[in-house]
């Protein structure tokens, strides 16, 4: 049965089901995977000094597919034959649980491991995605950075990041 | 011109509204809704320089001239992962 690449879902995540299809995508090319890495965020319990009880999570869905397939274009133009897949949930997330998953299938571990860190650097700058923290006394929109997918800078510094 | 205007998060919740439809005037872009919009809520305004569009679902500049039938999208800044 066909697991999408770029998926936004309410369902809980499944790793092993996202680590398959790249591991597959890769293999319709010259090379096997040689590496395969993966990321899964996970609803931490306190921000910002405050306990968190749970999260909240909402997406323009239609467009946070779109700009997942557009950090998995951009991944595979520096890392050649590098293959991304990424889900993330929304909806009510308790402690614990995993908001975001992400595989990556390379015949190389170094650029396996880069194309993973990208996705996250990117995701947390151009998804259009957002979190509500739920915590003793209140709640909050958290707001981090202006989605702007043709900024240059934020895309130079997610390189950085992926590369250190 | 009737446009579709989508909220999300925090914008959502000021409008109390996640989707309406506007009359605006023919050559309306994203940015003089936006703006007709911080005047109906004023707790718009704090958004202005950090707020991103998309028309049609895919991300635009603010300075995007609409047309009959777009639905015109106001992002506050994300925070996925």
């Amino acid at each position: 049965m066909g697991v999408l690449a770029f998926v936004v879902t309410a369902d809980p995540l499944d790793l092993s089901s996202i680590i398959t299809l790249v591991e597959r995508r890769l293999e319709d090319g010259p090379s096997s995977a040689g590496a395969i890495t993966s990321f899964l965020g996970t609803v931490r319990n306190n921000s910002r000094g405050r306990l968190v009880e749970r999260l909240e999570y909402e997406a323009y869905e239609p467009l946070a597919v779109k700009a997942f397939r557009r950090i998995a274009t951009e991944s595979a133009e520096r890392w050649p034959e590098t293959h991304l897949a990424i889900h993330h949930r929304v909806g009510c997330l308790a402690v614990g649980e995993v908001s975001v998953a992400i595989a990556a299938a390379s015949p190389h571990r170094a650029n396996a491991f880069a194309a993973c860190r990208y996705a996250i650097e990117r995701i947390k700058q151009i998804a259009p995605i957002w979190k509500r923290e739920y915590f003793d006394g209140g709640d909050v929109w958290v707001e981090g950075a202006t989605a702007d997918p043709e900024d240059d800078e934020a895309r130079q510094t997610a390189f950085r990041l992926a590369c250190v | 011109m009737r446009v579709t205007i989508r909220l999300f998060a925090r914008l959502r919740d000021i409008a109390g509204a996640s989707d309406f439809e506007r009359d605006v005037p023919a050559g309306s872009t994203a940015s003089t809704v936006w703006i007709s919009l911080a005047r109906e809520f004023p707790d718009f305004n704090a958004y202005t320089d950090a707020v991103s569009t998309a028309v049609n679902e895919e991300y635009a500049k603010m300075d995007s001239t609409l047309s009959e039938g777009d639905e015109v999208a106001f992002l506050p800044p994300v925070s996925g992962g």
